[in-house]
């Protein structure tokens, strides 16, 4: 067994630099690696470009390294519930690149299957397809889009082991699969890191090979963005 | 008499077909499960990764690792899965979700739909919008037929930077229901209740078929 387990965040994170580009696992505040984006603030890098499907919030998740002005751009599909993001946009501060969200996570899982370049019907004639290439396939047009390269992705998952398998629970799985896929560097985070053998290997959701460090996160908010239920009566 | 959203919602509810995986954008969409017709069996996939998506959690029984692309806590019915964002994209683009319900801010007669930004606002994104309208064979778009300056919504062109090409199929509005035909433009099919059909041609900018006796919507 390969042993992927460092000691904490900040041993986790150690190697990112200025300029380089990070992927972030999670959709809204479901599923985002808390620890390293905490542990990424403390480095201080900067300029960074953020490749993640959401901005997180202000005061939490990626809102967290746009207070301290870490992000020189964002590539996401939807960055509503942020105001220090829409200052900083406006403000030309933040550099932002929006893309249809299946063509954000397919673009992660190209990067992580070796596949360079793909084709697909998302965005053809609208702005996104601009400066893109167009090629029909059965009558129906279809836009070229390239896959990610990402020095760093930080998931999370529910469960994982010493060898790096990772085990996702609800929709908090989302882009942190692919994401694992595609980084040059994958952290992840684990709410239980437990002994390998543990894990049933008929239910890993992400194989240890595509992960390179691996820790339990100290703490976990897991904030809820919008809490909607039915009054018990 | 126009229709609230619910009646939207409810008058959508009934195109929906035993057996179909919908797919339900956020506000009026979203109101459509509260309307599925009496048996039949429909899933529910949202976008961020679940099919068999169900109502929301009692009170107390909330799951910050469940929730819907609206990221609303929600709960998962009996047969339902998780499943990442790739492979959600990848049913969304392969055709094995039925229906797309979503808003829109302006739809034009050729089925074009802008739904996601508004030049000199600030632009939030356009999510999945862009993969689910260039993928659905059946897109319903749900929306006010005016805007609140009471310009029509329905449009000979979109004004607004476009969603999608022609892949609009048909849209329900609070006055009529009507298909669009990309040679001919919208076909009006159903009034709402109390509405005429003097209102509904002064209200749609783009080219409107009108034939015949336009029926009035039934709601249950």
């Amino acid at each position: 067994m390969i042993r992927k387990v460092v000691p904490n965040a900040q041993v986790a994170v150690e190697g990112i630099q200025d300029g380089m580009t990070l992927m972030f696992g999670g959709f809204g505040l479901c599923g985002i690696p808390e620890n390293s984006i905490a542990a990424v603030r403390s480095t201080g890098v900067k300029n960074l470009t953020c490749i993640s499907n959401n901005a997180g919030v202000d005061g939490f998740g990626l809102g967290l390294l746009l207070e301290t002005r870490q992000i020189k751009k964002m590539i996401s599909s939807y960055v509503g519930e942020n105001d220090e993001f829409e200052r900083q946009m406006l403000s030309r501060e933040l550099d932002v690149e929006l893309i249809p969200q299946g063509t954000l996570a397919e673009r992660c899982r190209a990067a992580g299957a070796g596949i360079p370049a793909f084709y697909t019907p998302a965005g053809y004639g609208t702005e996104v397809a601009e400066g893109k290439e167009v090629r029909h396939f059965n009558g129906k047009p279809h836009i070229l889009e390239h896959a990610f390269d990402a020095q760093f992705a930080f998931v999370k998952a529910w469960k994982g082991d010493e060898a790096g398998n990772l085990v996702f629970k609800g929709t908090a799985r989302n882009f942190n699969p692919m994401m694992a896929m595609a980084g040059r560097i994958t952290v992840a985070e684990v709410e239980e890191l437990v002994p390998a053998g543990t894990l049933d290997p008929n239910s890993i959701h992400v194989p240890g090979i595509f992960v390179h460090r691996i820790y339990q996160g100290a703490h976990f908010e897991k904030r809820i963005e919008q809490r909607t239920v039915r009054p018990r009566a | 008499m126009a229709l609230d959203k619910n009646g939207i919602a409810q008058r959508i509810a009934q195109e929906l077909q035993d057996g179909w995986y919908v797919n339900l954008g956020i506000g009026i969409p979203t109101l459509v499960a509260n309307y599925i017709p009496k048996g039949i069996d429909i899933e529910f996939q949202s976008e961020n990764g679940i099919l068999g998506m169900g109502p929301f959690p009692w009170e107390g029984d909330e799951d910050a690792d469940l929730i819907n692309a609206g990221k609303q806590t929600i709960t998962a019915l009996a047969g339902a899965s998780f499943f990442d964002s790739a492979t959600s994209f990848a049913m969304i683009r392969a055709q094995k979700v039925q229906l797309t319900v979503l808003g829109a801010m302006e739809v034009s007669e050729s089925g074009d739909i802008a739904n996601w930004k508004i030049p000199g606002k600030m632009v939030k994104g356009m999510g999945g919008a862009m993969d689910l309208v260039a993928s659905a064979e059946n897109i319903i778009v749900a929306m006010q037929h005016t805007n609140r300056a009471g310009e029509s919504k329905m449009l000979s062109e979109c004004s607004l930077p476009l969603t999608g090409v022609a892949c609009v199929k048909k849209v329900v509005t609070d006055l009529a229901v009507l298909e669009i035909d990309p040679e001919r433009g919208f076909i009006l099919l159903e009034r709402a209740p109390g509405v005429s059909v003097e209102e509904i041609i002064a209200k749609t900018a783009g080219r409107l078929v009108v034939e015949g006796d336009i029926p009035e919507m039934v709601l249950g």
